[in-house]
């Protein structure tokens, strides 16, 4: 079976800007798969070659087997994209912008589906509510919609959940997650990493234009971070394990960067030895948050 | 396609996307044009009676409505698609019709009917309401349809271009202004280029909307400064010349695809 997406050597150069410098990556179908990376990282100008709104300077990137060029055309109608930028047409209500993007995509009789979109979305009370009157989490709503409606076997969500409230993110993921278990390829960008450790089974961190991690998100987490253990004492931290600590809080807490889980057991001996009583002790697990921290600071 | 999907409903989409959008505001789209129209053929009519050289036999003011008409069946078809895809590339909302599988073919073509719909409703507007305060001969039927599709095309693909290269309102606006306008006002709209001395004669030959001018209205009173067979040809010629530019824009994605 074709990889949903495949990329091989994409470059992108934008004048004297290099935004992507040699990216590959193959994500299958059936994933959820996570792009994370900071702002000018590449993550936009990779989902806008796989849209085909932008051109790659060299390489190959197809869509279930569809190159994003050469056969647009099956590459397209296997891809569902929503942008990041909150864009809408003001001249239709929410089920003629849905009817419309139907057609683009060759569909007629597409109502069912239009219908199914629209309710699962909680779009049902604004259906005939022209675009410019709806709301910004709405109007996001809408964008998802749009992508969805003629049913992409792929669907790329570019920061779908940045400016919208609790509820649009509950549902929107509540949705996503089904469509994920129905057989969709999800690839999410997003800057809530809580976000995509919950949800992604991988990831890709990129770094002005270069991969630079790429692992199920479990493995990210486990090699990069051992654990934190959040201490607060009865005294002074022994001096031998200031190099350990990674924050002190205003409350008095102190928290310490393990390597590994051996290292918890080390860490009481010598505070053991020092005499200093332990009040209180929390081994936590790394976030993913803090995992791309890490890996952007060595990249 | 075999998937369920079809090609033309893509195509069919766009266009109908793009007539909705003027439908839509007709008020502003249509009703103006041919409100301004009326108010041109009422203060030109009155004030240039008897003072401009026209075809033997034909009033001033009948004179005027097919040059009124074709004038802004040419206005609005430029308008309809240099607007809308200006204000979808400012808007973004462009982002909807270029993750579609449709074709710079069918977008060009989508987009260049619309523009000639506009175009002509327009026009058949002005001349609907032109009718009733003169009384306008049609000699030949098959003339008057041949350049009001003709021109509205030529000006449809000139606002596919002026669209896509356009970025801001500005822009579009200048191209409005310094192009569309002066080439229409000095087409032979208020006047037979016959009463013109021979340098400015000379020099409406080479203004391509003088041809689509002067053919329709021989459409209308069998009598034209050229031959329409020589309009229609430049026409012809204008209209191949601004479709092959705004296929290859759209084909390199010029200002659409990065």
């Amino acid at each position: 079976m074709n990889p949903a997406i495949e990329v091989i050597n994409v470059t992108k150069r934008y004048g004297s800007l290099q935004a992507l410098a040699g990216i590959s990556l193959s994500v299958e179908p059936g994933e959820f798969f996570g792009l994370l990376g900071p702002n000018g990282a590449g993550k936009t100008t990779l989902i806008s070659i796989l849209a085909g709104l932008t051109r790659a300077s060299s390489g190959e990137a197809r869509i279930l087997g569809h190159d994003v060029a050469a056969d647009y055309r099956g590459a397209r109608h296997a891809l569902g994209v929503v942008p990041q930028e909150l864009v809408f047409d003001p001249f239709f209500t929410v089920r003629e912008a849905l009817t419309i993007q139907s057609g683009y995509f060759g569909l007629r009789n597409n109502r069912a589906w239009i219908d199914e979109v629209i309710e699962n979305l909680d779009l049902a009370d604004k259906a005939d509510v022209n675009m410019r009157a709806l709301s910004g989490g709405m109007k996001r709503r809408v964008l998802v919609a749009q992508a969805l409606v003629h049913k992409p076997p792929v669907i790329v969500l570019d920061e779908p959940t940045a400016g919208v409230d609790v509820e649009l993110r509950q549902a929107l993921w509540r949705f996503i997650r089904r469509l994920n278990r129905d057989g969709h390829t999800i690839v999410l960008t997003t800057h809530y990493l809580e976000e995509a450790e919950a949800l992604c089974g991988r990831v890709a961190m990129l770094k002005q234009g270069r991969i630079v991690a790429l692992d199920r998100t479990e493995n990210l987490l486990r090699l990069h971070s051992g654990c934190y253990v959040e201490l607060r004492l009865g005294g002074e931290l022994p001096a031998q394990l200031e190099p350990r600590v990674a924050e002190r809080r205003e409350d008095g807490a102190i928290r310490l960067a393990l390597p590994d889980y051996a290292e918890v057991e080390r860490v009481m001996a010598a505070l053991r030895e020092s005499g200093v009583a332990v009040q209180e002790m929390e081994i936590m697990q790394p976030d993913l948050e803090e995992v791309f921290v890490q890996i952007m600071q060595k990249a | 396609m075999n998937d369920g999907t079809s090609v033309v409903t893509g195509f069919y989409t766009l266009f109908y996307k793009e007539w909705l959008r003027f439908w839509k505001v007709s008020v502003q789209t249509v009703l103006a044009p041919v409100l301004t129209a009326l108010l041109y053929l009422l203060v030109f009519g009155h004030a240039l009676r008897g003072r401009v050289e026209i075809f033997q036999g034909v009033d001033y003011t009948t004179f005027l409505v097919p040059g009124l008409a074709m004038m802004s069946v040419l206005q609005n078809a430029f308008a309809n698609a240099s607007s809308s895809l200006m204000q979808s590339k400012m808007t973004g909302n462009i982002v909807f019709v270029l993750l579609p599988p449709l074709s710079h073919r069918e977008f060009y073509l989508a987009y260049l009917l619309a523009a000639v719909a506009r175009g002509l409703v327009v026009g058949a507007g002005v001349l609907f309401a032109a009718i009733w305060f003169v009384d306008l001969p049609v000699a030949h039927p098959l003339w008057v349809l041949v350049f009001g599709i003709a021109g509205s095309a030529v000006m449809g693909a000139l606002g596919i271009v002026a669209g896509i290269h356009s970025d801001k309102i500005d822009q579009l606006a200048a191209f409005t202004n310094f192009i569309i306008l002066p080439l229409t006002f000095l087409s032979g709209v208020f006047y037979s280029i016959r009463s013109l001395p021979p340098f400015w004669q000379g020099a409406s030959h080479l203004n391509p909307v003088f041809y689509m001018i002067d053919g329709f209205r021989y459409g209308f009173f069998g009598a034209a400064d050229t031959s329409p067979w020589l309009s229609l040809v430049i026409v012809g010629a204008s209209f191949a010349v601004l479709s092959l530019l705004s296929l290859w824009l759209l084909k390199t994605g010029y200002k659409l695809r990065h």
